[in-house]
């Protein structure tokens, strides 16, 4: 059994005129970490809504263990953990006050769970008589996953939790899932920032509302149909500038201290870089690559 | 020698006995891209707010596009842009008459507002939407606008405040296009970026790790130092020591 089907779901807003969900269709398996990536507006959180029985969708089923997301909600309710990107623990109410209170909701203590929240109770603990609306937002982040994890959930949905947070955060972060996973929950986790779709199992990215493609990273990325290089010179806006019109160019995309580029048919690299050269481009250095996540969802964005 | 538009020495702002801003010290120099990185809770956005002229600070001394950041920030406020990841066009105006208004603030000629507006819609390809109102734009049309609306009164610098946070990856380089376009007009850029690779597109980058400026290069320089393959590792190195955390 799969821990979360959606079958052919599709959601609307603004009577039908907003399409948030188009015709989705995906699987996640039971104790698996699945990743969804997309930006802001792709439709992450309305799945993760739907999911978690807080929306209808127009069309399609969806179940969760099995549970049928309309029909079944109170089932799913009591089975999931949910952490939503906008932080929505009671501010007023202590660390320890928020705990308390979530635990009691679903019939649990934190005793009772104590083992699955230990490691990431005990970096808030000294916290435990602040107010929620105190933490810095990594603290808060913190309280959020535990107060979704107090009732031992079978499935984990946290809709981006990493967003805003800076690197050493999100690293810590993802760590935790890992350990999380290795308990057997099932984690369906949103995210914004490419790079994070590498520490999960299986990933579906995700645009306008579509998926465009859903398997393992690797086979994502080794499903890229061309070459890709990555090439410099010391002028790194200038050289983007001249590739844009460029016949030899496919593509040409900014990454960090490189452009990754693509060529068309007969086109090969050394010719493009000795004519960057005779341009006046100093120090033109190229080299073929490995794809990342990132420009296999440009690649696929710019086929739709 | 390099024309500066920002000067800063040993700026510190204290909030109690807790020092969120650190004296910190560094120049700008004009129509650079200025990339201001940090932990959460590392001090950046109390360090922008002085220099945006909304936060007075403790002690030592700055000047933004030559004025002083004590006495002068009115006359700041007229010389900077800015603008956040949190949209603030007002989302029931027309794209139009979110120019015509930003534009009038920051004190454009009516008869210039009008010339430039409409070529700056046709530049942005948005002349079929130009009388359409901004909430029904997508979010990367919306965060374009933003940026040609707070560059729209020429100020001598722009901060942007984490201008692309959960922009599409197409959208985001298209993004970056525009404040390379702004630099070489010669607009200073001053950047905060969550994006290490967007890092890697500044010519010169802080990184703040508990109320201090614990680098301060070139991405090029400040990898070749930490023996990093790539920023994301530069600053994990630098910021991972950090005591504190916040937003």
């Amino acid at each position: 059994m799969s821990a979360v089907v959606l079958d052919h779901i599709t959601k609307t807003y603004d009577d039908g005129k907003v399409v948030a969900v188009d015709d989705v269709s995906l699987q996640v398996a039971e104790g698996e970490l699945f990743g969804l990536i997309g930006p802001d507006g792709a439709g992450k959180t309305s799945l993760f809504r739907i999911l978690t029985t807080l929306l209808l969708p127009d069309k399609g089923s969806a179940t969760v263990r099995g549970y049928d997301c309309v029909k079944d909600f109170k089932a799913i309710r009591s089975r999931i953990g949910y952490m939503p990107g906008k932080f929505s623990l009671y501010q007023d109410l202590t660390v320890k006050e928020n705990l308390d209170f979530f635990a009691t909701l679903f019939g649990s203590s934190i005793e009772e769970n104590y083992d699955l929240i230990r490691d990431i109770y005990e970096q808030i603990k000294p916290f435990n008589d602040r107010r929620a609306g105190k933490l810095s937002g990594g603290m808060k982040q913190k309280l959020a996953l535990c107060c979704a994890l107090i009732h031992k959930p079978e499935v984990l949905f946290l809709d981006e939790p990493t967003t805003g947070v800076d690197v050493v955060s999100r690293k810590e972060f993802w760590a935790m899932l890992k350990s999380l996973k290795q308990q057997g929950i099932t984690i369906v986790v949103s995210t914004p920032y490419m790079d994070e779709a590498m520490r999960c199992e299986r990933i579906a990215l995700i645009q306008g509302g579509k998926i465009m493609s859903v398997d393992t990273p690797d086979n994502i990325i080794a499903q890229f149909p061309v070459t890709l290089y990555a090439i410099k010179a010391d002028d790194i806006y200038r050289l983007l500038t001249a590739l844009r019109n460029e016949p030899a160019i496919d593509s040409s995309y900014a990454f960090g201290e490189y452009i990754h580029i693509t060529l068309r048919n007969g086109s090969d690299i050394d010719t493009l870089r000795q004519q960057m050269e005779e341009k006046g481009h100093a120090h033109v250095a190229a080299k073929a690559i490995r794809p990342g996540i990132e420009d296999s969802f440009i690649r696929l964005m710019n086929q739709a | 020698m390099e024309e500066k538009v920002i000067v800063c020495r040993e700026l510190t702002k204290r909030f109690g006995d807790f020092y969120a801003v650190n004296k910190i010290s560094f120049d700008v120099n004009k129509g650079e891209i200025f990339g201001f990185l940090g932990a959460n809770g590392a001090g950046k956005t109390t360090a922008m707010r002085i220099l945006c002229g909304l936060s007075h600070p403790t002690s030592g001394e700055a000047t933004v596009a030559g004025f002083n950041v004590y006495k002068q920030t009115e006359a700041i406020k007229k010389n900077i842009g800015y603008m956040s990841q949190k949209f603030s066009l007002y989302e029931n105006l027309t794209i139009l008459e979110n120019i015509e208004f930003f534009g009038g603030v920051y004190g454009v000629p009516a008869a210039e507002i009008k010339e430039r507006s409409d070529n700056l819609v046709r530049k942005l390809g948005l002349t079929a939407e130009a009388k359409k109102l901004v909430g029904a734009l997508p979010l990367g049309w919306k965060q374009k606008l933003a940026f040609s609306v707070a560059i729209f009164h020429q100020p001598r610098i722009v901060f942007l405040d984490e201008p692309t946070g959960g922009v599409d990856p197409v959208t985001r380089r298209q993004f970056w296009d525009m404040i390379y376009e702004a630099a070489a007009s010669g607009i200073t850029i001053f950047v905060t970026t969550h994006y290490m690779d967007e890092a890697e597109y500044c010519n010169r980058i802080t990184i703040m790790v508990d109320g201090k400026v614990e680098a301060l290069d070139s991405p090029a320089n400040l990898k070749a130092r930490f023996d990093a393959d790539n920023m994301d590792e530069v600053f994990y190195r630098l910021a991972r020591g950090a005591k504190r955390s916040g937003d």
